[in-house]
């Protein structure tokens, strides 16, 4: 267990989001999407198995939600995981969401893992180095991923780029890329930003970048988050504000002490009593504090390494890309699938009709009938799916139970369950949500049924 | 007077094994005949011969009656002696030692300094071989100076580092360590113009068998005085000879008794054993496969050995860099037995990536890590607390080598510490002992190495004058401290900063000393020569201090120290006693650790040197530690005063009677 190393694991599930509308309902919440046929919460529960960790606590917004992810988990993991599973109010930020498990946490360090986190990254690497600094909170970043890694077939793609570029978070690293000194996330920047003196005295130099994502996995050092959740009421989300308070304040020997609660624009003032080379200590000053505790806070960074894979599913965008790279070479491991010779994952109660090809980086589902002169090309395809002939589907991905009839042409877009397309119809870059039938041709739409409310 | 000091002079080396001679027991016997002085003059020259370096200061003191044997010749007194030495030959030995004859005395009896008490009784042959080789005429002074010295002393193993030292250190030492102290008289009066070929006949006329003769009286007498010394004795000594060495010429010795004499007694079996017990394991040698292979079981990391491998530095670690944090860190979470502690698990991690460096920060952290294991610590059913959590701590230390080899210091503390768990009386409860440890242990961080590396800065910043240009090697903490307090006392000096390739460490001293506004030098070890010129101190720090006085430092200063030295400028070590050890060490090569040379520092876009850890032409060494002989330091400062080098073994006996306290 986790224990021995005096960790615990906080599995942030989610609830339904907003961003990838279509997709999730009340039905199927975000951690329970598909993704290369195994509910994304899964991943992350392999990555935290494998490393050992086997009692974790998973929290979920919505009571509806909670119960369907409690019954899945108890349904697949039951003999393997200790889960525990708390709920909070559907529009908790995910701040809240930790602070309604503080009063659970014992353990010196909490490991905060975002549900929708898809990677291979070594767990232990990450805690180890948050070990090894003695470091109040540890933070995973990534390279940022060029949107769109589809072969460009979308219009979107570029718009999509566009629009990411525009709404990169703001990272700011020491010169030798281990601490965190500056934090903005693209939703707080304005025109201006705020970096402290103090911090740029303290560390000599900062580099900005804007090339990094936080990839909503930290490390806490449980004293100093329960510290800052119980004194700052104010904060509600992590990555927007949680982290960028503890950056701001990690010169300061103690968080919360002389701290307004945080307002709006997070921009209020700390007084300058550092001393300017506080972080560089002699080994003797280092030796007579460790008596005392040093107590000064530091933020550290993990970076991933570039052959490491590493994604979030938080847009419908991104749903695709990572269904692509979970069944093509990238990630294909994370899913545990043999993978056929002709590099594409096909199940053997899956039944092909004359001349249908399946192309390489592919995943059919259990039970999924295919006509004649089909072709799947770069698409995830779930189970029991009927297919009628002549039917086309690239860049895409097509969820359980549904039906397409003869002739259709899919591209880049995602069908979700119980979805009927009916026959000849067109779609490029569109998502159509659950039990919805479609008719005629469609482009960058977004076909759901709308809800009551 | 003159006489006692002349024989002491013959006897030398025993009174080294003693240490620190009060000034008092030299003038105790201040009524000298001028014909007494004159023999004793005699007695005195020869001692330019004996190799040993010399360093009692009481003797320098007054370089007049030395002076004076200069003008005499040789032959006459020698004469003198020849008649008189027979009368002394057939004495009741049990009268020398309560000192009747205070003149010649000293002389007979400084052969048995170590065991006065048992010679009376003792009748053995070897005495009346003595007595004859006497009476032969002449050969019994002369056989002090002509039988060489380290015969004399291989049997006892804490002589064995002496003799190491002695073969190799010419006559020339001791005049070069006066030659520091008081400038010139005391040099002339050692040099022995006339003196050294009248000695010389007289060192052939003795034969091998005579040689022998004495040799073997002067073990039989030692050999009884270890058994009514005890067991204490015996321990001491196997402690004392821990090392190697010591162990070599032990055996050595026995081989020779064994020869010579074949009774050995049940009692001295019996010791023999206990030494055997006392000696801790050797030092694990890489070379040796099968151990290698026992080790590699156990260890939690893997490590692959490098393909390019030094074959001269076989027995040491050599394992490619960067393999092994990436396997500590997949088995971060994971759980078995051997899984180190935490906190333990966190100082290992930082040896590994160099965190955490410097040898005191290295000991204080582990000793924390160790507190902490302390304190989690639950003795398992059916199990002693002592057995087990000795156990535990064993397993916890392996770990900590295989993320980094230990250095000298923290082998130290964990013998310490081992021995304050194997003590702890069987009848505390569980949180009684664990508390009883856990104080234990900051005692010895306190006392140790916080108020230790005070009382050095106090003690250093009296070395430290207006207008003086320090020099110091690499980034010691402690002198740092010693700087920094010396500069808020308000002396003015200034700093020369000598660093190296390829870690640099100087760059970190030299910015935290600009910091404070202290002006400094900063220079590489290629242009140490040159800058030596200008400074008038070096304050060293070091990793360790051997009980032949070697420093065991970062690599590099010993190249300082021995620049330091050809330019006469005084070389200071700064050193707490944990550090000290009883090992000794000749050279760097039997034992160093070897770094990885994985970031070299250079300008950016250099790409020669990429990936080169991989070419198959190429084998990389870098030692991370050297060996600086005794000759170079002029002092040694610790928490317990200022000391020559040659203190270091009376420091090591005298203050860790009970081991290590």
């Amino acid at each position: 267990m986790g224990q021995q190393m005096n960790f615990q694991v906080v599995l942030l599930a989610g609830g339904v989001s907003k961003q990838l509308f279509p997709l999730v309902s009340k039905e199927l919440p975000k951690a329970l999407l598909p993704l290369g046929n195994k509910p994304l919460l899964s991943y992350t529960l392999e990555q935290l198995e494998s490393s050992n960790l086997k009692s974790i606590i998973v929290v979920v917004a919505g009571e509806d939600v909670a119960e369907q992810i409690r019954a899945w988990i108890s349904g697949a993991y039951d003999d393997r995981l200790s889960v525990e599973s708390v709920t909070v109010a559907e529009d908790a930020g995910t701040a809240d969401a930790l602070r309604a498990v503080a009063s659970r946490l014992t353990a010196e360090h909490i490991l905060v893992i975002s549900g929708d986190l898809v990677c291979d990254i070594p767990l232990g690497a990450i805690a180890a180095t948050h070990c090894r600094k003695k470091a109040s909170m540890t933070a995973l970043l990534c390279a940022l991923q060029v949107a769109g890694t589809s072969d460009g077939s979308s219009g979107s793609t570029g718009k999509e780029k566009a629009k990411q570029q525009s709404s990169n978070d703001v990272i700011g690293l020491d010169p030798s890329h281990e601490f965190l000194t500056f934090m903005a996330s693209a939703a707080r920047i304005d025109k201006q930003l705020q970096i402290q003196r103090s911090i740029v005295r303290a560390f000599g130099r900062v580099e900005l970048h804007t090339d990094l994502v936080d990839d909503h996995l930290y490390v806490f050092k449980r004293t100093i988050l329960q510290e800052v959740l119980e004194g700052c009421p104010g904060i509600r989300s992590i990555k927007e504000e949680l982290v960028p308070y503890l950056i701001r304040s990690q010169l300061r020997s103690n968080p919360t002490i002389q701290s307004k609660p945080l307002t709006e624009n997070g921009g209020e003032q700390f007084e300058r009593k550092i001393a300017p080379n506080q972080l560089v200590k002699s080994p003797l000053e280092q030796a007579s504090l460790l008596g005392a505790q040093a107590n000064n806070m530091k933020c550290c960074a993990y970076i991933v390494n570039k052959d490491r894979y590493c994604a979030r599913v938080n847009s419908v965008q991104s749903f695709i890309d990572v269904n692509q790279d979970v069944a093509g070479e990238r990630a294909v491991h994370l899913t545990g699938y043999d993978i056929s010779r002709s590099n594409n994952v096909i199940h053997p109660t899956s039944k092909l009709g004359y001349k249908s090809t399946v192309g390489p980086h592919c995943m059919l589902g259990e039970g999924s009938e295919m006509g004649d002169k089909c072709s799947i090309k770069r698409s995830v395809v779930g189970r029991h799916c009927r297919i009628g002939s002549g039917v086309k589907i690239m860049n895409s991905v097509v969820m359980d139970h549904v039906t397409i009839d003869d002739g259709c042409i899919v591209q880049g877009s995602v069908i979700c369950n119980n979805a009927h397309l009916q026959e000849r119809v067109t779609l490029k870059d569109c998502q159509v949500g659950a039990a919805y039938i479609v008719s005629g041709e469609h482009q960058g739409e977004a076909l759901a049924k709308r809800d009551k409310n | 007077m003159d006489s006692r000091r002349g024989s002491r002079f013959v006897i030398d080396p025993k009174i080294r094994q003693v240490g620190f001679v009060p000034a008092g027991c030299e003038s105790e016997n201040p009524n000298a005949s001028s014909a007494v002085a004159a023999i004793a003059n005699v007695d005195v020259n020869p001692t330019s011969d004996s190799p040993s370096p010399v360093m009692i200061p009481p003797r320098l003191a007054d370089p007049l009656p030395r002076a004076a044997p200069l003008p005499v010749p040789s032959p006459p007194p020698r004469k003198h002696t020849s008649v008189e030495i027979p009368l002394q030959g057939s004495y009741n030995p049990t009268d020398s030692v309560l000192g009747t004859s205070p003149p010649f005395s000293p002389a007979s009896n400084g052969r048995y300094a170590g065991v006065p008490s048992s010679e009376g009784p003792d009748l053995s042959p070897s005495f009346v071989s003595r007595a004859s080789s006497a009476m032969e005429g002449m050969s019994l002074r002369e056989d002090h100076l002509g039988s060489p010295s380290a015969s004399r002393f291989a049997t006892v193993g804490e002589y064995a580092m002496f003799k190491q030292q002695q073969p190799q250190q010419p006559a020339t030492a001791v005049t070069k360590v006066y030659a520091s102290s008081l400038p010139q008289e005391p040099v002339q009066s050692f040099a022995p113009v006339g003196k050294e070929d009248s000695s010389k006949p007289l060192k052939e006329r003795t034969t091998k068998a005579e040689r022998r003769a004495k040799q073997e009286a002067d073990r039989e007498a030692k050999r009884i005085a270890k058994e009514s010394a005890g067991a204490k004795v015996v321990e001491g000594e196997a402690r004392a000879s821990s090392n190697v060495v010591g162990k070599a010429s032990r055996a050595q010795s026995q081989k020779k008794d064994s020869a010579s004499e074949k009774r050995l007694s049940a009692v001295e079996k019996a010791s023999e054993k206990e030494k055997k017990k006392e000696i801790p394991a050797p030092r694990m040698q890489f070379d040796d496969q099968s151990r290698v292979a026992k080790a590699k079981k156990r260890a939690l990391i893997e490590q692959t050995e490098t393909k390019h491998r030094v074959e001269l530095f076989r027995h040491l670690p050599q394992f490619v860099y960067g393999a092994q944090l990436p396997s500590l860190e997949a088995k971060f979470f994971h759980d078995d037995a051997m899984h180190p502690h935490p906190a333990v698990y966190q100082v290992g991690l930082q040896y590994l990536t160099g965190d955490i460096t410097g040898g005191n920060a290295r000991c204080i952290a582990m000793l924390s890590a160790f507190k902490e294991l302390i304190k989690d610590y639950c003795t398992p059913r059916e199990r002693t607390l002592i057995r087990d959590l000795t156990a535990r701590v064993n397993n916890n230390v392996s770990f900590l080598t295989t993320c980094r080899p230990l250095c000298i210091s923290m082998g130290n503390a964990i013998r310490f510490l081992k021995t304050r768990i194997a003590k702890l009386q069987l009848t505390l409860s569980e949180s009684d002992a664990k508390s009883l440890i856990i104080a234990e242990i900051d005692r010895f961080m306190q006392e140790k190495i916080n108020y230790a590396d005070n009382e050095i800065t106090k003690l250093a910043v009296t070395k430290i004058k207006d207008g003086d240009v320090i020099l110091t090697y690499g980034s010691s903490c402690v002198v740092e401290t010693i700087i920094l307090h010396a500069f808020s006392l308000g002396k003015k000096f200034r700093v020369v900063i000598v660093d190296s390739r390829p870690k640099l460490e100087g760059k970190g001293l030299l910015r935290r000393l600009l910091g404070r506004g202290i002006s400094c030098t900063y220079s590489h070890i290629n242009a140490v020569t040159y800058i030596i010129q200008e400074v008038n101190k070096v304050f060293l720090g070091a990793s360790s201090i051997l009980s032949n006085g070697t420093v065991y430092s970062r690599v590099g200063s010993a190249s300082v120290a021995m620049v330091a030295n050809a330019f006469h400028v005084p070389v200071m070590i700064c050193c707490e006693t944990y550090k000290f050890h009883e090992r000794v060490q000749l050279d760097s090569i039997c034992f160093n650790e070897l770094d990885a040379l994985v970031k070299i520092p250079g300008r950016k876009g250099l790409s020669e040197l990429e990936g080169w850890s991989q070419s198959s032409h190429l084998k990389l060494l870098n030692l991370m530690y050297d060996v600086m002989p005794a000759d170079y330091v002029s002092m040694i400062i610790t928490e317990l005063g200022m000391v020559p080098p040659t203190s270091v073994p009376v420091i090591l006996r005298e203050y860790r009677k009970d081991p290590i306290l």
